[in-house]
């Protein structure tokens, strides 16, 4: 048992998997000796050898189609892009050939690999460092979309993705990398794929939420609290596939849904969610369905982000508003 | 003033178009079973193109990207893979495939709009066909650096096409081959059209085989239309390839049909051009210098006529024969294993119902 950030989770995650499992291998952009940029990888080059973790040249395309390759002959990569907004070289990687290798060759082949990225705003970072763009990824048929907003669960939904035998976007909410911390037991188990986890039991209303917007949906729902509401916190965890039931069976109980995340609104992952309750729960809805999001903007540079990222006071807002309709 | 870097690009050829030898044959392929095994391949390939073409033509086959022109290219990189190495092609190497173990019914079953085409029975660990110009190099070094990993003294071969060639894809895949010291072999198909566009619009390159250059690997270049060079220069370099020393080959060829079925080539190419590559014929050099030298004449030249018609015959009915697979099949090998919220979309597919 250790007390870890969310950055030292995945790192014990990849120590972990490397350990386990020879197949399993680390590469990536400043990923060797200097351990990543965040340090996610930090001491695996001298723990696991210049042959398991590889520092790659500047080529994002590349490193999606090494993943691609290396995978297809039976490793497990696990590739590391520096930040989210340099994925989109590598976009056509996962698009036309991680998702679709098993499938086109009727299971011949296959595409066991982890694309890891830091994503979303809250860190001053510069231009093209902040943007969470979860929803093009969980729009793509054969790939699984992972975001962790614990460190127990960085450990356990990595562990989970790099066993996984299909391709998996593990997207790592970086405002939370070194946000706080938990004991985390370096037991090798798994969280499960798939899944939406209960953050908070709640009866009155329903606030689904992932990656870093888990913190103000978690503080909304303490404050709510002293004002007398129950709140139920869903954290989505696996946005593709999704878990419609533990939402829909939430939802059935508060009759109220409010879905904050980071990404702009239009065609953002939470017009998914909305949807499915419109198509299967909308008979148990005691109130309209709210969306507290990023503006369909641009993210703005640091001086401005403020503005832009969902913030406490917006989040309880639309929860009161919710909460109130009759 | 000095020079930082110099080049060069070698050109190979043996067997020139009128069937008369450039420069003595290679020892290991000079003997009349390995060049009539290698026109045999070639006509069974063009064989394989003329009744695909027929297949679409009738309404029996999808839209399909013939190789007419480009035999001997297919034909040698095949006869200098071992079946251990591991090829990631384009979409015209169907002779390379079927060489490779790839069955002629499967790859119809491609082209005629069934994934089950890319399952390739006996064929395990072949990529299918890249559509996406040059994506699958940057997988061709994956691919390779599994090998490398595992010490195995395997090559992978990436063939693409001239279109390829100007894409990021290729460079960024050549430039880690370099660095790392891949066990991968680069094989530009240059049949001078990507689609409309003619070879000097897509670079300033004098060849292409120096954008092998940039990325600090091998690159030379072979008459692509001489199947003995290919064999040649491809063996050769697939041996430095297991030694870890990638390269590019660029192979010089034409496309002597339309780019698909769907493309008609006469509304940007002269036909002046076309007919002067037919006299660069791969097959008919192979034959005049077989006819000369070997004894091959019309009774011969009817058998394997008949014995390539009969084959690709037998392979076109098999390839008609096949039901399509039940509609739920386009659930079956999304994942591993159906995740249970996608289980639901099946069931309502199966029950003819519209939602999930």
């Amino acid at each position: 048992m250790a007390e870890l950030n969310l950055i030292g989770a995945v790192n014990l995650a990849l120590r972990r998997a490397m350990s386990e499992d020879e197949r399993v291998i680390v590469f990536g952009e400043d990923v060797g000796t200097s351990g990543g940029v965040f340090r996610a990888t930090e001491g695996l080059l001298e723990a696991f050898g210049p042959d398991r973790v590889l520092d790659t040249p500047l080529a994002e395309t590349l490193i999606g189609g090494l993943a691609v390759g290396v995978a297809a002959q039976g490793f497990r990569p696990v590739a590391e892009i520096q930040f989210m907004g340099f994925v989109y070289p590598a976009l056509d990687q996962m698009v036309n050939h991680a998702s679709r290798l098993r499938n086109r060759t009727r299971g011949r082949l296959s595409c066991p690999m982890v694309l890891r990225a830091p994503f979303g705003g809250g860190v001053h970072a510069p231009e093209h460092h902040s943007e969470s763009t979860e929803a093009i990824f969980a729009h793509l048929p054969g790939l699984r979309v992972v975001i962790p907003s614990t460190p127990a669960d960085a450990y356990g939904l990595l562990l989970s993705a790099i066993r996984d035998p299909d391709p998996v976007v593990f997207l790592e909410p970086k405002r939370l990398y070194r946000m706080s911390t938990e004991q985390v037991e370096d037991d090798g188990a798994g969280v499960p794929l798939d899944r939406c986890t209960i953050r908070r039991a709640g009866g009155d209303l329903t606030l689904v939420s992932w990656g870093a917007s888990m913190v103000e949906a978690l503080a909304a729902a303490e404050m709510l609290a002293e004002e007398g509401a129950t709140v139920e916190v869903i954290d989505v965890c696996t946005l593709k596939p999704l878990d419609r039931a533990t939402i829909l069976e939430s939802v059935s109980r508060t009759g109220r849904l409010v879905i904050v995340h980071e990404a702009a609104l239009t065609a953002g992952f939470g017009s998914e969610i909305a949807a499915s309750v419109a198509e299967a729960g909308l008979f148990d809805l005691r109130a309209p369905v709210r969306r507290v999001t990023g503006w369909d903007t641009v993210v703005p540079l640091p001086r401005l982000e403020s503005h832009y990222l969902p913030d406490l006071t917006r989040v309880l807002t639309a929860c009161r508003e919710v909460l109130t309709y009759d | 003033m000095s020079a930082a870097a110099g080049f060069d690009i070698s050109h190979t050829a043996y067997l020139g178009p009128d069937g008369k030898l450039l420069r003595p044959l290679p020892d290991a392929l000079a003997a009349s079973e390995t060049l009539e095994a290698f026109y045999r391949r070639m006509v069974l390939t063009r064989t394989f193109d003329a009744k695909a073409i027929a297949l679409q033509r009738t309404g029996r086959l999808g839209t399909y990207a013939s190789s007419l022109g480009q035999e001997a290219v297919s034909v040698g990189i095949a006869h200098a893979m071992t079946p251990d190495d591991v090829l990631l092609p384009s979409f015209r190497e169907h002779g390379l495939q079927i060489q490779r173990g790839v069955k002629p019914e499967e790859i119809l079953l491609f082209w005629g709009g069934d994934e089950r085409g890319s399952a390739f029975s006996d064929q395990p660990d072949d990529f299918p066909v890249c559509v996406t110009v040059g994506g699958h190099a940057p997988q061709a070094a994956g691919v390779a650096l599994a090998f490398k990993l595992r010490s195995e003294p395997r090559a992978a071969v990436c063939v693409f096409g001239d279109g390829a060639s100007s894409k990021g894809d290729v460079y960024e895949a050549m430039n880690v081959a370099g660095v790392w010291q891949l066990p991968v072999l680069f094989i530009v198909t240059n049949n001078q059209w990507a689609i409309s566009t003619p070879r000097n619009k897509q670079t300033a390159a004098e060849t292409l085989a120096q954008k092998a250059v940039g990325a600090g690997i091998r690159g030379e270049q072979v008459d692509g239309n001489d199947v003995v060079a290919v064999a040649e220069v491809v063996g050769a370099a697939l041996a430095r390839a297991r030694a870890g020393e990638p390269s590019l080959v660029e192979c010089l060829t034409y496309r002597l049909g339309d780019h698909t079925t769907v493309d008609d080539a006469s509304r940007y190419r002269d036909d002046a051009e076309v007919s002067g590559w037919w006299q660069k014929d791969p097959i008919a050099r192979l034959r005049l210098y077989l006819a000369e030298n070997s004894g091959w004449d019309k009774v011969k030249q009817e058998a394997l006529l008949g014995q390539c018609a009969s084959q690709i015959e037998a392979a076109a009915e098999s390839y008609l024969a096949t039901p399509p697979a039940p509609p739920e099949a386009i659930f079956d090998h999304l994942y591993a294993e159906l995740p249970e919220p996608i289980a639901a979309q099946r069931a309502a597919l199966l029950e003819g119902n519209s939602d999930g």
